[in-house]
């Protein structure tokens, strides 16, 4: 069968994901999560007396310490199957990521196994960012001086 | 494509332990279950192998057979370097043939254990395999707890393994013929649509079959593919209609009835142990149908070749059998 042919009846059985449901579980997920940090963020600076950058730090701890624990007690992947990227996107993704890989490579030893895929799947993210914002600030040297 | 006919080849008994999922699906009547993906191992490769060997040592058990009564065991897993059949074999006193043909692996096992049965020298062979959905998760997909987002249309690596014992004494399935499918390649390059790039191969298969044997399709009472999933299963239905012009109604998928429908796993099962624990627990207790076609399709894919943008090839094999009564 001639391969265009082939492509079409592959086109006409092929399930298409929900983006709709998809955009709206990260969307609300993703602010719910925003929402809580925020809550939490004003909670410590007004009640608790904390600095503004220290708040943020805590924030993130927090958020990571959640993340990387509903992933060791295997709830997390669970949450990312219904929230998606609301999960995903924000830094609840990237200890998810880190944890994730460190569990799975357990069984081949702390060097070949934790120490090698510990980024397994964050590495991506580290490099390009650190590439990103290289470029960005190239930039704002460039534009502004 | 070549096809091979066989006297006097049967099927004599069979043992499987499944998984949790696969219990609680279609099949009924299994020989042992497992509700721990880690069935008392430290790892889930450990798991799949001790599957594999458990399954070879209960059927021996179960005919009164030791390890010396068999002439040869052939199989072939998902595991890498078909770690699952080999490691399994370690311990068991039984010349070996490792064979693969990804998710077509025990069909093509089937067909060079009659070929072999042809032989004086060979009475008694086991053909076994096995999948374990995590093992291979972690081998073409992402770590166990990432829980990436599956696609709509890819399939669920069913969890499990299969052995059976091929001879020429007279037994509960007789081996009638056999195809062996050839490579084939149509471009697609997303290892998501296993349907789609296993389709072709399981078209070309039934074709070739039908044609050698100059047989109509209705002359079978079932055909049954393993694993192209629901959307597979579409394309092969269309392709066959489209290219050879072939109408099937009786082409199913084991596949895309493993599960149980309340279980929600997208596509359907795959893995080279749906297809006989389909055939065995389901097909042959029902005892409805007397001719079928049993229909291995395998995506030939690795992770390495995904990764760098190459399509992916497919193949499939097809094996007549006969249940006798």
């Amino acid at each position: 069968m001639n391969i265009n042919n082939y492509k079409k009846i592959v086109k006409k059985h092929t399930k298409k994901s929900n983006f709709l449901h998809n955009y709206l579980a990260a969307f609300l997920s993703g602010g719910l999560l925003g929402a809580l940090s925020q809550i939490i963020y004003l909670s410590l600076k007004n009640i608790f007396s904390v600095s503004s950058t220290n708040a943020k730090s805590y924030i993130s701890l927090f958020i990571i310490f959640i993340a990387s624990f509903l992933t060791a007690i295997g709830l997390f992947d669970t949450l990312i199957i219904k929230l998606r990227s609301g999960l995903i996107i924000p830094t609840t993704g990237f200890a998810h990521s880190i944890t994730s890989s460190a569990i799975d490579a357990k069984n081949e030893g702390l060097i070949k196994g934790i120490g090698s895929n510990f980024f397994h799947l964050a590495g991506s993210v580290i490099l390009y960012s650190i590439i990103a914002s290289f470029v960005l600030v190239l930039l704002r040297v460039i534009t502004f001086g | 494509m070549v096809s091979l006919k066989f006297e006097s080849t049967y099927i004599n008994d069979f043992y499987s332990i499944v998984g949790k999922n696969e219990s609680e699906g279609n099949i009924t009547k299994f020989d042992l279950s497992i509700d721990d993906y880690y069935y008392d191992e430290k790892s889930f490769e450990l798991s799949q192998i001790k599957l594999q060997y458990e399954v070879i040592k209960n059927l021996l058990k179960k005919n009164n057979l030791i390890d010396q009564d068999i002439d040869l065991l052939i199989g072939g897993d998902l595991l890498n370097q078909i770690t699952g059949t080999t490691y399994s074999a370690k311990k068991l006193n039984i010349s070996l043939l490792g064979v693969y043909s990804a998710c077509a692996s025990f069909i093509q096992s089937l067909i060079i254990a009659a070929i072999f049965l042809k032989d004086d020298n060979v009475n008694k062979v086991i053909c076994s395999t096995s999948s374990h959905n995590l093992s291979q998760e972690r081998q073409f997909r992402y770590p166990v707890e990432y829980g990436a987002i599956r696609n709509e249309n890819s399939t669920f690596t069913a969890t499990g393994s299969i052995a059976c014992l091929v001879s020429n004494q007279k037994g509960k399935v007789k081996i009638k013929s056999a195809t062996i499918g050839k490579v084939i390649d149509y471009v697609i390059k997303d290892a998501n649509m296993i349907g789609a790039i296993m389709a072709p191969a399981a078209a070309e298969v039934i074709f070739e079959h039908l044609t050698n044997n100059n047989i109509d399709i209705s002359f079978y009472d079932v055909i049954v593919t393993g694993d192209l999933g629901n959307v597979g299963l579409s394309i092969l239905k269309d392709y066959l209609n489209e290219e050879f012009h072939i109408k099937s109604n009786n082409i199913i998928d084991a596949g895309s009835l493993l599960y149980n429908k309340i279980l929600d796993i997208n596509d359907g099962a795959s893995g080279p142990f749906a297809l006989p624990v389909f055939f065995f627990y389901n097909i042959l207790r029902k005892k409805k149908y007397k001719k079928v076609l049993l229909v291995g399709t395998g995506s030939l894919h690795s992770s390495t070749l995904v990764n760098q943008g190459i399509s992916i090839p497919s193949i499939a094999h097809a094996i007549s059998l006969e249940v006798l009564n």
